[in-house]
């Protein structure tokens, strides 16, 4: 399809979005990524049945921790896709890059004098299926 | 199990606003089965306050551990070497476990990152309700199972009140009335007779009437 999409994305391969923790999104977060979104199956579609809705609460989660201290709960996001949706990939990746940079660069990464040396942003998480 | 929800970030952030250096550390016991003060809780929790931290210009270094259990001063004491190192210490674990590290340490600072909420079970995964009070004279078997001194709003011994409809209780439309389920259990079984006797009052000076308990068993000690 030769579909193009904003290069700050960093994507990250998982088996199964089930796999992704509430820590490893925090770990972004803290290491300077000005947003990360989980890409996993569409729901009902999982191959493990509820890898993709286990992880849909642990956004969430993570989402009330952001707002809890004060960091915009938007940095963090899931999306339901199949890997047959080539277009709405690249087209979540521009809606989320978007986002991101009408908030601004992290507060974390920001002030933060260790984070200089941060990785890219935003940073994804997306299952191989 | 004793069951503990983890305080706000606002309160422990509170809590730990003048240190720069702290440890928290979590309990493989009770608190890990109830996904609150585990590994994974107390990685989650330094993330979030090195966040909270840097956000503020005022960032913070954060050490993590988790002892098999801080009820347990054979366990407590593997900390002797590191609970010096820090400003403060967070303490993961039920209310038992920052006594017993307050206690070993008397020079260090230790907070708790949990409010312990009561005794029970995970009814499903990730709900847990009480099933015990910890009375200090079961008297279960009176009620074919069911503790109405733990479940019952009022701690009734001798029938639902007023406030059973439909079998919940009016404090709340999930509390279930455990007087409904106690006489629907005995109905079933053909025993309702059993709740007819005369019982004897309750000793309440086992409970927390008496202060502090204790428990001292010779065949164990040293």
């Amino acid at each position: 399809m030769r579909l193009s999409y904003p290069s700050e994305i960093k994507v990250i391969q998982v088996p199964c979005t089930g796999r992704v923790d509430i820590i490893h999104l925090l770990n972004a977060i803290e290491n300077g990524a000005d947003g990360v979104y989980v890409a996993g199956c569409l729901e009902g579609e999982c191959h493990f049945l509820t890898g993709n809705i286990k992880t849909r609460k642990k956004v969430d989660y993570v989402k009330r921790v952001l707002k809890e201290i004060g960091i915009e709960p938007e940095r963090v996001e899931m999306y339901n896709l199949s890997s047959a949706m080539g277009v709405r990939f690249a087209e979540i990746a521009r809606e989320m890059t978007e986002k991101i940079t009408a908030l601004g660069p992290t507060p974390v990464k920001r002030r933060s004098k260790e984070s200089k040396s941060a990785k890219k942003a935003p940073v994804k998480e997306r299952d191989a299926a | 199990m004793i069951v503990a929800d983890r305080k706000s970030l606002e309160e422990i952030l509170d809590m730990v606003k003048e240190y720069n250096n702290i440890l928290i550390v979590g309990c493989k016991g009770c608190v890990t089965v109830c996904n609150v003060g585990g590994e994974k809780e107390v990685e989650v929790l330094a993330s979030a306050l090195r966040i909270a931290r840097k956000k503020e210009e005022h960032e913070i270094a954060i050490d993590t551990t988790v002892i098999e259990r801080q009820c347990d001063n054979e366990y407590v004491a593997q900390l002797k070497e590191s609970v010096g190192n820090y400003d403060a210490v967070l303490s993961m674990a039920c209310g038992v476990g920052p006594q017993f590290l307050s206690e070993a340490y008397r020079e260090q600072k230790f907070y708790p990152a949990v409010n312990t909420t009561f005794f029970g079970g995970a009814v499903t995964h990730g709900i847990w309700e009480e099933r015990c009070a910890g009375c200090g004279t079961c008297i279960i078997h009176d009620f074919d199972g069911l503790c109405p001194v733990a479940r019952c709003a009022k701690s009734l011994l001798h029938g639902p009140c007023g406030g059973s409809s439909k079998g919940r209780c009016e404090i709340s439309k999930e509390t279930i009335c455990i007087w409904d389920s106690i006489v629907s259990k005995k109905i079933e079984q053909g025993r309702l007779n059993d709740l007819l006797g005369v019982r004897p009052v309750k000793d309440w000076r086992t409970a927390r009437d008496g202060g502090p308990r204790r428990s001292i068993r010779e065949e164990l000690t040293l």
